[in-house]
């Protein structure tokens, strides 16, 4: 209180200072700029997106996208009864367009058994264009928010609770082509299951739900969204977790175990043993031949 | 009393003393030897043991890594039953591993990760245990293939060449009981696979199937039943043949690469004490410590990422551990529409062939070398003198056949992951495999045996003009040449410690008489044999070829005396030649 009635004091003593009138104006001008900034430009914006945006992805398309899967996302076939150049994107929904622009599949770079992940060729504000654009061609499944996919909001009970039960869920869906450490896997004729250490939540969310190239297509039917988001989050966990039994070898199961066995083991151990033959007992360094 | 001079004298009083002379008081450690000595009679068989010979070379410590291995998983193993529970019994997990917690497994998985989480020590046992596994077949391998390269296994080392193939055959089912045991996703797999493996078995395989896990799969019975046969049948037949297998050694003695002084009927070498004791106690400690320090720093089998088995579970990388890789391999690359209806039943030769049919029979092969290679040769000799590789250009490439075919199919069984770490086509790398497991080892048998006589030629060469100096002389016409010199008396000893190879002719096929001669179809065999393994080789020069060799040798020598000398451009011409004794002529 006294606070109050000191500081409002002081400002009845200086309000008819000589810069006075220039500070309150001064105070105006800000508080009507910053409203203005926070709420008009914004709902300008947000009204034109819907159709300027489409617009704007329609062109990327267009440029980028347009040769292999058609002026209007129809799809090409080949020649080959089916085959495709590239599939319909038609109901793809807009989520498969952020898994696939945004995790830099597409645009491929040459046709192959499968897109690589690769370096993001559009910048966000591209992508979420193209993603309304594909979306606007046919209902499809939509980005998933954050909520979806994090586990931030539970408990701490429902959150361990949440990572047990993602794992059996990863074990049983998803390992046999993921491996049992997310390190990946082969698939048939060059294709492959990539590894998904260091995977946004978001991408994995939405390659679930797209199931995009070889991958089957888990519908919210399928796996809920809660299931996804534990799945989510038990790889999350596995990559914090603290690697306790050592140098993990790439996570790939016996093959690396058994390289290393001979590698390391018997390579060091035959090492050894040249290392013993060529010295006596005695302490004199020379060999004496036997 | 005895005048022998080799007696002890040393206690026996030296002075012309009126009084008896009494021994100094024994050592503690003399007299507790004399205690033991009275009561055993030790020291009659250390007198020997003791002052036993071995030959010093890194290649004959090889079996060594297997036996020391094989005390690390004795005693790592010892320390993993005390926790381990082989149970199929159904608990939900509540340990310390956050991922797992509250899963439905067996006690079997569940103590094998509280043994990883909760027990001081278990994890780094636990994958000491397992990398010494790894470690004791590699070694043992690498141990077989050095007694068949240089041809230890002829007589009299025939039996205990098949002991060691047991060996091998029986650490391989141990390892394969012990990665079955933890009940994992991985183990639980390699057991369904052995489940359809011997399902695969004509007539009697699902009965066996019923019987090995006491029902339909996977049953409660398997795991305590793998456990006994992991902890106790195995390591005790295990252990009393590594003892034959030992015993055997010091019996035959060890062979020796040949050299001056080394001959059939001795061995060159060190005692077991203090020598051999020190160096195969340090290398014991060795061993363990690479093994330490791999179970210390590299994961392996990390069960608590592969959960509790589940028969509606599977992963990528699902492989055994290497030693079962090659029938694997096999397996994956045998096509698989290869079966026959016969009666309703359907005979699975894609699964026979690789599993049951082909490994036996390279166990077989393998265990018969010696046999085959003694029929042969008809060599009834005792050999404790060793051969290297290129002196047996057939059998050395006989045995890269086997390891590229071995290999090849081992390969095989990595194809996924070499599939993703090389970016193949995992199809494209089948079929590849199924062309090179029948090429491979004919193209390595016939590079090996080029390679191996071309080998025995240089080794000619150098018996006979000596080894290459690198210095390139050139003559006055202009010619170039590298000059020889002559290599050491004991080199050319080691060189020539071979004997020469005969072929066999079988005897005409029938006797003066015309009667056929007995057996005259297997020695006519036997003669096609000897003839393809001997024809191509090189002989050692003979006696009169090598003096010869030396005359020209020493010719050489004086023709080309003083060119290691500062060259004063006079050597050649009548001004030097002039002066010295017998003056070489320009024109010889």
């Amino acid at each position: 209180m006294q606070l109050i009635n000191r500081t409002a004091g002081r400002l009845s003593r200086h309000r008819r200072g000589p810069l006075a009138g220039l500070a309150v104006l001064l105070l105006g001008l800000l508080i009507s700029g910053s409203l203005y900034t926070a709420f008009s430009p914004a709902q300008a914006q947000n009204q034109a997106s819907e159709t300027d945006q489409i617009a704007q992805g329609k062109e990327l398309f267009l440029a980028s996208c347009a040769f292999c899967h058609g002026k209007n996302g129809e799809g090409i076939p080949t020649v080959r009864e089916g085959y495709q150049i590239g599939p319909s994107l038609v109901g793809v929904g807009a989520a498969a367009v952020d898994f696939q622009v945004g995790t830099g599949r597409m645009p491929m770079a040459s046709p192959g058994a499968q897109a690589p992940r690769k370096k993001v060729v559009f910048n966000d504000e591209e992508t979420a264009a193209l993603a309304a654009y594909v979306a606007s061609l046919a209902p499809g499944p939509a980005i998933p928010n954050e909520s979806d996919y994090s586990i931030e909001g539970l408990s701490e009970e429902e959150r361990e609770e949440a990572i047990s039960r993602g794992g059996q869920i990863f074990l049983t869906n998803c390992t046999a082509c993921h491996n049992f450490n997310g390190a990946g896997g082969a698939m048939p004729r060059g294709g492959y299951a990539p590894s998904l250490h260091g995977v946004e939540g978001k991408y994995i969310f939405e390659a679930l739900l797209t199931g995009p190239q070889a991958m089957p297509n888990f519908s919210n039917g399928n796996l809920t969204p809660e299931d996804k988001r534990d799945v989510i989050a038990y790889l999350d966990s596995i990559q914090e977790t603290p690697e306790y039994a050592g140098f993990t070898l790439g996570g790939l199961g016996p093959v690396s175990e058994g390289l290393f066995a001979w590698l390391v083991g018997i390579g060091s151990l035959v090492g050894a043993a040249v290392w013993i033959a060529s010295h006596t007992t005695r302490t004199k360094k020379s060999k004496v031949n036997a | 009393m005895s005048t022998d001079s080799r007696l002890d004298t040393s206690k026996v009083a030296t002075s012309n003393r009126t009084d008896a002379a009494t021994a100094s008081k024994p050592s503690p450690a003399g007299s507790l030897a004399s205690w033991a000595d009275d009561r055993l009679g030790l020291a009659t068989a250390m007198k020997k043991n003791l002052r036993k010979v071995f030959p010093d070379h890194w290649s004959f410590m090889l079996g060594e890594i297997a036996l020391w291995s094989f005390v690390v998983l004795l005693l790592t193993g010892v320390f993993l039953t005390l926790w381990f529970n082989p149970s199929m019994g159904h608990v939900t997990y509540e340990g310390s591993y956050d991922q797992l917690r509250g899963v439905g497994m067996s006690e079997a998985m569940a103590s094998t990760l509280h043994i990883s989480f909760d027990v001081r020590g278990g994890l780094l046992m636990r994958q000491m245990h397992h990398w010494a596994a790894a470690i004791f077949i590699a070694s043992m391998m690498v141990h077989l293939l050095r007694v068949a390269f240089t041809g230890a296994y002829r007589k009299p080392r025939e039996l205990n060449w098949v002991i060691g193939c047991i060996l091998l055959l029986l650490g391989t089912l141990e390892g394969f009981t012990g990665y079955s045991l933890p009940d994992d996703l991985l183990s639980g797999t390699g057991v369904r696979a052995a489940d359809g493996f011997l399902k695969a078995t004509p007539v009697a395989g699902s009965y066996m199937s019923f019987l090995l896990f006491g029902g339909e799969f996977p049953g409660e019975s398997i795991i305590p039943r793998l456990y006994i046969i992991h902890v106790l049948l195995i390591p005790g037949i295990l252990l009393a043949l590594i003892a034959a297998h030992m015993l055997l050694l010091v019996y035959h003695k060890h062979t020796q690469w040949p050299g001056p002084g080394r001959t059939e009927q001795n061995v060159v070498g060190y005692p077991m004490l203090p020598v051999y004791a020190a160096k195969a106690g340090g290398f014991f400690f060795m061993v363990f410590g690479i093994i330490a320090l791999m179970g210390g720093l590299l994961s392996i089998n990390p069960v608590w990422k592969f959960g509790p088995y589940d028969p509606t579970k599977v992963t990528a990388g699902s492989q055994p551990d290497w030693y079962m890789g090659w029938p694997d391999g096999l397996l994956r690359i045998i096509p698989t529409g290869w079966e026959s209806v016969i009666f309703g039943y359907t005979i699975s030769w894609n699964v026979m062939l690789p599993i049951l049919i082909v490994p036996p029979l390279m166990l077989v092969v393998l265990m018969m070398l010696p046999f085959l290679e003694g029929w042969i040769t008809g060599d009834k000799r005792d050999h404790h003198l060793l051969q290297r590789p290129r002196n047996a250009p057939t059998r050395t490439a006989v045995m890269v056949a086997l390891m590229t075919f071995y290999g090849l199919a081992w390969a095989a069984g990595g194809n996924d992951i070499i599939a993703i770490k090389l970016h193949a086509s995992i199809n494209q790398i089948t079929y590849f495999m199924r062309v090179a497991i029948f090429v491979g080892p004919v193209l390595a048998f016939w590079i090996t045996r080029r390679w191996c006589i071309s080998l025995q030629r240089h080794d000619n060469d150098k018996l006979l003009h000596g080894y290459e100096t690198g210095i390139i002389t050139r003559s006055p016409d202009g010619q170039y040449a590298e000059r020889h010199l002559p290599i050491s008396t004991s080199a050319a000893y080691s060189l020539t410690a071979r004997d020469r190879d005969e072929i066999f002719t079988a005897d005409g096929e029938t006797d003066a008489a015309g009667v056929a001669s007995p057996n005259s179809r297997s020695e006519k065999l036997r003669a096609r044999l000897s003839r393809w393994m001997y024809v191509h080789n090189v002989q050692k020069p003979t006696a009169a070829e090598l003096e010869e060799a030396h005359h020209h040798a020493a010719h050489e020598a004086e023709l080309t005396s003083g060119l290691n000398q500062p060259v004063d451009g006079h050597q050649f011409d009548d001004h030097h030649l002039r002066d010295a004794d017998e003056v070489p002529l320009r024109d010889h």
